[in-house]
């Protein structure tokens, strides 16, 4: 019965987030969904860029050496063999120049013949490929580099002495699907964790402590005899809810995009290599961060006089999260120093980093659950506190 | 004898002053008194009325009393607590209505009334009988399922009032209650503080309205510029002259006072 206006707090919290759709569907459903579609497209245009499908440059050769059309037109070269006429060179530069045709390459007569009797000792010139091109073009500069490449094999074999790597069936990289899943998921996952966290929170904390107070709804919560401390403890509960959900939407969107963004199966990478017990852990650290971001902008937002105020006041700490989540990319995995695990926000990111990266301890993840908590709960009485200060919720 | 419920002693507020306002008000004090030293008893099952013009610091007295602000000095009991030492308990026997505490536009009267009901630790079957009483009083039921966003202002007064007397209590103060009400909505609330007197409620009413107060009232406080400077039964305090008259003659008095303080 005592912590019943705990519960009703956070019931009539959740009613009023719950109850408008609008911002079930900006706070909630959108960012998970976008954030999806966003990198999912971002990984597909990057892989795009890399290995176009229709990659078929319409190119003029002279004197292109009968043994190459073949193998060159199966690389997609579209070849147009034309004489070696000046009038003619003229023409197919102009049409490179036009970007009608991607390239204009010109061969020596014999070419073959003469680099493979062309000694590099003998002193003379060196048989010369001219390739014409048009580098405001992006398919004429994919296709000198597709031609380009396919000279340098050429040149490689007439004086082949070694090759590095050369077995086409061997799996040289040592690295399990693991190891490149980790590397990944534990320089980037924690930091845009905490991101999407802390904007799950400023979505809604303002507006329910510092609007409260703009709009006047505050003075009747205080004028009843709920405890100052219960409705703290209702309003961060509730708001560390929503915070979470909102979270969560955002994770599973980037979870579930981010082997698309690295363009699939090929990188190694598959969330399938965490098990659930890693979700598990992964899930109470969230629960705990969103604890103490929740309370963090809730004491900001109490000691602002409206919400416009309170977005404006909360702005050093985004950036003291940023930089926080930042230290995940850098910095070589999860400290193992305790203390680490001991100080508010940064806790939460080694330990997303430890559990991503497989080097997380329960006791660890155990510090930081209990330090984050504990910090709450500080942070609570201090916002019962701000509750019962007539300066701080009434003065104008 | 009736035993008073609420006894006020030595009342005191003082404001801090910005630079700006000490310019305004041509003063170099860096504070402004609000309440000074004021005290008053209200008894069991009468209506009493703070009369005063604005800025009196009537509102500031009625916030002290229902535990808002802190009085810088003195103390009062409300119901056999101390206002300084046992908010809480102050709080549960107290309804306060005032324009400063807003309802909640995004919720309907319905569901805001529940909640503060929850709030008092209401029994759920209580809650409903006494719902179903005030909602038919003020005629909330035809519009109790609206958000509190699209009620006119008699209506979100309506809502306001009977919200605030969730919890059935003993005391009941109401800052300008008819305040911005047509003549309609203004009479089911005097009727109302009539009613609630019946029930032997102790009423607290702030207002600037004459006719308010000698309609209502049993006793009036007369404050002007946060001194208590008369306070008796409504016939002592005007002692043949209309209400009106009196309070200009007191206005007077007490301005020439202050003046050659």
């Amino acid at each position: 019965m005592k912590n019943n206006t705990i519960f009703t707090i956070m019931k009539k919290e959740l009613a009023r987030f719950f109850g408008d759709s609008r911002m079930v569907m900006t706070t909630i459903l959108l960012p998970g969904v976008l954030i999806f579609v966003l990198y999912t497209l971002m990984g597909s245009a990057m892989k795009e860029q890399f290995m176009s499908e229709t990659f078929e440059p319409k190119c003029y050769f002279i004197n292109l050496p009968v043994e190459w059309k073949a193998p060159l037109t199966k690389q997609g070269f579209r070849i147009h063999e034309e004489k070696a006429e000046d009038g003619q060179i003229r023409r197919s530069k102009q049409k490179v120049q036009d970007q009608k045709f991607e390239l204009l390459v010109i061969f020596p007569e014999n070419f073959l013949e003469d680099t493979k009797n062309y000694k590099l000792t003998s002193g003379a010139k060196a048989p010369q490929v001219q390739i014409y091109y048009n580098s405001a073009s992006t398919d004429s500069v994919n296709a000198y580099d597709a031609m380009t490449a396919y000279l340098d094999t050429y040149e490689a074999s007439l004086a082949n002495q070694f090759d590095i790597n050369g077995d086409t069936n061997g799996a040289y990289d040592l690295a399990t699907e693991e190891d490149t899943t980790a590397k990944v998921f534990s320089s980037m996952v924690p930091f845009l964790l905490l991101i999407f966290l802390y904007s799950g929170c400023i979505a809604v904390a303002p507006e329910s402590i510092a609007g409260e107070k703009e709009r006047g709804t505050v003075a009747a919560l205080l004028i009843t005899p709920a405890k100052r401390s219960h409705i703290a403890l209702g309003k961060i509960a509730a708001l560390s809810i929503i915070a979470v959900l909102s979270g969560a939407s955002s994770a599973l969107g980037t979870l579930l995009s981010v082997p698309k963004l690295m363009a699939g199966e090929e990188s190694g990478i598959d969330q399938a290599v965490y098990t659930i017990g890693d979700y598990g852990l992964l899930a109470m650290v969230i629960l705990s961060t969103a604890l103490i971001l929740v309370t963090l902008i809730s004491l900001i937002s109490a000691f602002a006089r409206s919400i416009k105020e309170a977005q404006t006041y909360v702005t050093p700490l985004m950036i003291l999260v940023m930089l926080v989540g930042v230290t995940a990319m850098f910095g070589d995995g999860a400290k193992t120093s305790l203390g680490y695990y001991c100080i508010p926000l940064y806790n939460s990111v080694q330990s997303m980093v430890g559990i991503f990266s497989f080097q997380a301890t329960r006791i660890q993840i155990l510090i930081t659950i209990l330090v984050n908590i504990v910090a709450t709960g500080i942070g609570s009485v201090i916002l019962a506190k701000m509750f019962d200060s007539e300066y701080i919720m009434f003065h104008k | 004898m009736k035993k008073p419920l609420l006894q006020v002693q030595g009342l005191q507020k003082t404001f801090k002053l910005s630079a700006k306002q000490q310019k305004i008000e041509k003063t170099k004090s860096k504070e402004c008194v609000a309440v000074n030293d004021l005290s008053f008893d209200a008894y069991e099952g009468e209506i009493f009325g703070l009369l005063g013009p604005n800025g009196a610091g009537k509102t500031t007295t009625l916030r002290m009393l229902a535990t808002l602000i802190r009085p810088d000095a003195g103390d009062a009991v409300v119901s056999g607590f101390h206002i300084m030492t046992e908010p809480e308990e102050v709080r549960k026997r107290i309804g306060f209505l005032t324009s400063e505490l807003k309802l909640e536009e995004f919720f309907t009267p319905n569901y805001l009334f529940d909640f503060f009901s929850d709030m008092h630790q209401v029994p759920v079957e209580i809650r409903n009988q006494r719902k179903k009483f005030l909602f038919e009083i003020f005629g909330i039921d035809k519009f109790a399922e609206v958000k509190v966003a699209n009620l006119s202002t008699g209506m979100k007064q309506k809502a306001s009032l009977a919200i605030s007397l969730v919890h059935d209590p003993d005391i009941i103060i109401f800052d300008e209650p008819t305040n911005g009400l047509d003549v309609l909505t203004a009479k089911v609330v005097t009727d109302f503080l009539l009613q609630l007197k019946k029930q032997g409620k102790t009423v607290l009413v702030s207002t600037h309205i004459f006719s308010l107060i000698e309609k209502v009232c049993d006793r009036v406080g007369v404050i002007i510029k946060g001194r208590m400077v008369a306070c008796d039964t409504l016939e002592a305090i005007c002692d043949g002259i209309p209400l009106e008259d009196r309070f200009f003659l007191l206005y007077s008095q007490a301005l020439g006072a202050t003046e050659t303080l």
